[in-house]
């Protein structure tokens, strides 16, 4: 049997599902720390392409360079979108909280998708660097060099965020916080700039997700909801509220993607996510790495 | 000590407290002075965990003052509160547990005087609960009953409290682990720490503590010398009997 | 002398709430009664305005003996005081609720306009300016406090016992409060005044009383009472007796 077809979509693989791990990262980590679903996060992904697509296009930026202005900007905008509208959201008792957050982020999604259509118009959009599409070869396996950037990119985010969590007292108080907010508060910490620090850190990752789709894939202003479907099976997967877990879930469902496109053909690839997704609920509903 | 210190360092007066349309408090007033052991005894559901709970700043009042060293605390939020050293050690403990003993304490010490000061307070808690050390690095959610009330009022310890409020520390421990606890309270209590205690194990705590209030129905229906208490008749019958009111309840 | 106890004493069940006191007070001073809680000075204030009648000893007030006489009488004869729980009517307003305390007491209002003229004067005094039409329901706790002084002072009283007025107040509230009783004691009214808040009551005080266990133990002007070493035994012991 010739193995090399299954390696080489074990490696593809293993790229989409960094970039699956680390848009899930950024959601995960909102609904943990503040108990909000915040269904625009896809679109905020979007905007991480199209933020990354403009400074390549516009001034000539290359798209892991541009992390250092993509990264900062969507902070920024996290902040403003907790200062102005989630903060009265994160106020209200548990049951309201998750209702007025899915209202107030869907009707974010169709805003985004829309400004996104005026500044960028509909077209698809892809950043086309002078080393897309080359990469290089081990034993007939191909490793594309956008792709593989990507990953490290991914996998860099990752490390960064983790030791953030565990080794400063900010990245603490954010888990204890997470883990039950009166307690924090208790401690205190600052609960309410506590969110709005996750919520601007979850919409920063959601931009270094969008600028890795802007180089390996395609960005379109309609991509927002399918990004956030992914991001979701992948929190679900994981377990809601495990941060880190995430990103392993993200790596499983991209290599049980390639391993469905190998056996049964593309057509298939987007049912195995949700496959895998009702299964874990009916034999682990707290999740792959949740905690009951 | 000069006379100008002789404060009320906590002045509840006249709180309401509601759960929505449901009333949980009736213009309750309480003090605790300055160094000073207070314990807030009553039955289930008259009203104790919801009178630590407002003066943490976790359910406000929506009536009434909440003074702390003159400071209207009402309506403020629970982090302000721990600065002016008011710190609470909540029914349950409520721990981090998926995070370590270690990390648990430094979480207790998150202000910005008490993080300066962590490392000495940290040696001091280890110090009253040796076990702490012992199992610094351990999730918290894997401890005994006993060693995670120990860590709770450790990490509550961590904050450089001036009046640590205490909501039923003993509840589902053993006897002995219980007086190990009270003495820890007796300990700290006596380097100046005042102490609120809510419990229902109303003979030790009347024993411990200077003052009692006695809590019924969302009212105080009796305040006075601990002492005088353990003696007056109705507390007997109420909080001090062999039979518990509940299980004579239940029958 | 305005008020003269000779050895009271008042006892709860066997346990004594108040232990043979005596206590002088004279027209025009502030007089200051601490103590730890549970030592006895509310029992006294109780005795005093006759709300209790003492097991042993007498009260003299303006030189009537008034031992065992009801609340309703000793008010009569000019005494009037402050609760610390205040309880105004809700429904009435502030004009109306000093009005209503106006046709009781020592030389109560003879009609209901004369009444409301009088009780305006006393607003203004406590501050209650152009506020007189408020209802006493959505009166904050600071001006509900001010009003119950408003209506203790319709009774038009001699000597006015204050049960921890400043009870609930923060400190800027506090030193307004302290304000309006020395301004009280210039309208010619003695006052004595409980309260838990020490430094304010020294702050005040012409003289100051001290309780514990029910015994008076102390009795001068306040820095003389703030350096007695039973004084300061009887406070420490709050916080170290255990």
């Amino acid at each position: 049997m010739n193995l090399e077809p299954v390696v080489q979509n074990l490696v593809f693989g293993l790229f989409v599902g960094g970039l699956y791990g680390i848009a899930a990262v950024g959601l995960s980590l909102v609904f943990g720390v503040m108990k909000v679903l915040n269904v625009a996060h896809g679109s905020l992904v979007m905007l991480g392409g199209y933020a990354t697509y403009w400074a390549f296009t516009s001034y000539g930026i290359d798209p892991f360079l541009a992390l250092a202005i993509t990264a900062p900007l969507l902070f920024l905008l996290g902040l403003a979108l907790n200062l102005g509208l989630f903060r009265f959201v994160t106020r209200l008792p548990e049951d309201d909280k998750i209702k007025n957050s899915l209202l107030i982020s869907f009707g974010l999604t169709l805003v985004f998708e829309n400004l996104a259509i005026r500044l960028w118009t509909a077209d698809e959009r892809a950043v086309q660097t002078s080393y897309s599409g080359e990469g290089f070869t081990v034993a007939d396996i191909v490793f594309p060099y956008t792709r593989m950037s990507g990953l490290v990119v991914a996998l860099a985010a990752i490390l960064i965020l983790h030791v953030f969590l565990t080794r400063t007292y900010t990245g603490k108080a954010i888990r204890a916080t997470s883990q039950d907010w009166e307690a924090a508060s208790l401690m205190g910490i600052d609960v309410q700039r506590t969110y709005v620090l996750a919520f601007a850190l979850g919409t920063a990752l959601a931009g270094v997700a969008g600028a890795l789709v802007a180089v390996g894939y395609t960005v379109t202003p309609a991509i927002g909801l399918a990004w956030t479907l992914k991001a979701l099976v992948v929190v679900v997967l994981a377990g809601m509220g495990s941060i880190m877990g995430a990103f392993g879930a993200g790596i499983l469902l991209g290599e049980a993607e390639a391993l469905s496109v190998y056996a049964f053909g593309a057509s298939y690839r987007e049912v195995v996510g949700l496959v895998l997704f009702i299964l874990v609920l009916l034999v682990r509903p707290q999740g792959l790495f949740g905690r009951r | 000590m000069h006379i100008w210190a002789w404060g009320i360092m906590l002045d509840v007066h006249a709180i309401s407290v509601a759960y929505g349309d449901l009333q949980a408090l009736w213009e309750v007033s309480l003090r605790v002075q300055e160094g000073e052991i207070v314990v807030l005894i009553g039955p289930n559901g008259a009203g104790k965990t919801t009178l630590m709970r407002a003066v943490a700043g976790l359910q406000p009042p929506f009536r009434g003052r909440i003074l702390i060293d003159g400071w209207e605390a009402q309506g403020q939020p629970p982090h302000r509160i721990v600065e002016r050293g008011v710190v609470l050690v909540p029914e349950g403990r409520r721990l981090f547990p998926g995070m370590t003993v270690l990390e648990n304490l430094e979480m207790g010490a998150y202000g910005r005087n008490p993080r300066r000061l962590r490392e000495a307070t940290l040696r001091r808690v280890y110090e009253i609960f040796p076990v702490l050390h012992e199992r610094r690095d351990q999730a918290a959610g894997t401890l005994s009953g006993g060693q995670q009330q120990m860590l709770a009022i450790g990490r509550a310890l961590m904050s450089l409290p001036r009046l640590l409020l205490l909501d039923e520390p003993s509840l589902g421990l053993a006897p002995l682990v219980v007086r190990d606890i009270f003495e820890v309270l007796r300990q700290v209590n006596a380097q100046g720490v005042a102490v609120l205690l809510a419990e229902q194990n109303a003979q030790m705590a009347l024993e411990l503590a200077q003052r009692a209030y006695i809590l019924e129905q969302g009212r105080v229906a009796a305040e006075g010398a601990a002492q005088d208490m353990l003696q007056a008749d109705h507390v007997r019958k109420a909080y001090l009997g062999q039979v518990s009111p509940i299980v004579e309840a239940s029958k | 002398m305005l008020l003269t106890l000779r050895g009271v004493s008042k006892s709860f069940g066997g346990v004594h709430a108040v232990r043979n006191v005596d206590l002088q007070v004279e027209a025009g001073e502030i007089v200051g009664l601490i103590g730890p809680n549970g030592s006895g000075k509310t029992t006294l204030f109780n005795v005093v305005t006759g709300f209790y009648t003492p097991d042993a000893g007498t009260v003299v007030f303006d030189g009537q003996d008034i031992t065992g006489a009801g609340p309703a009488q000793v008010c009569h004869l000019g005494i009037a005081r402050t609760f610390q729980l205040v309880r105004p009517f809700l429904h009435l307003t502030a004009l109306q609720n000093v009005a209503v305390a106006r046709a009781y007491g020592r030389e109560p209002a003879k009609s209901k306009r004369q009444a409301e003229e009088e009780a305006v004067e006393i607003l203004d005094f406590i501050g209650f300016q152009g506020r007189s039409r408020v209802l006493a329901r959505s009166l904050t706790l600071v001006d509900r406090k001010r009003l119950e002084l408003g209506r203790a002072l319709a009774a038009r009283p001699a000597l006015l016992l204050l049960d921890e007025l400043l009870a609930g107040l923060n400190p800027s509230e506090v030193l307004a409060g302290l304000d309006l009783i020395r301004r009280t004691r210039d309208r010619g009214i003695t006052v004595i005044m409980v309260e838990h808040l020490v430094q304010a009551v020294f702050a005040v005080s012409d003289r100051v009383i001290v309780m514990s266990a029910g015994e008076k133990i102390a009795d001068g002007a306040p820095a003389a009472v703030a350096s007695d070493q039973r004084v300061i035994d009887a406070y420490l012991g709050v916080g170290h007796h255990a």
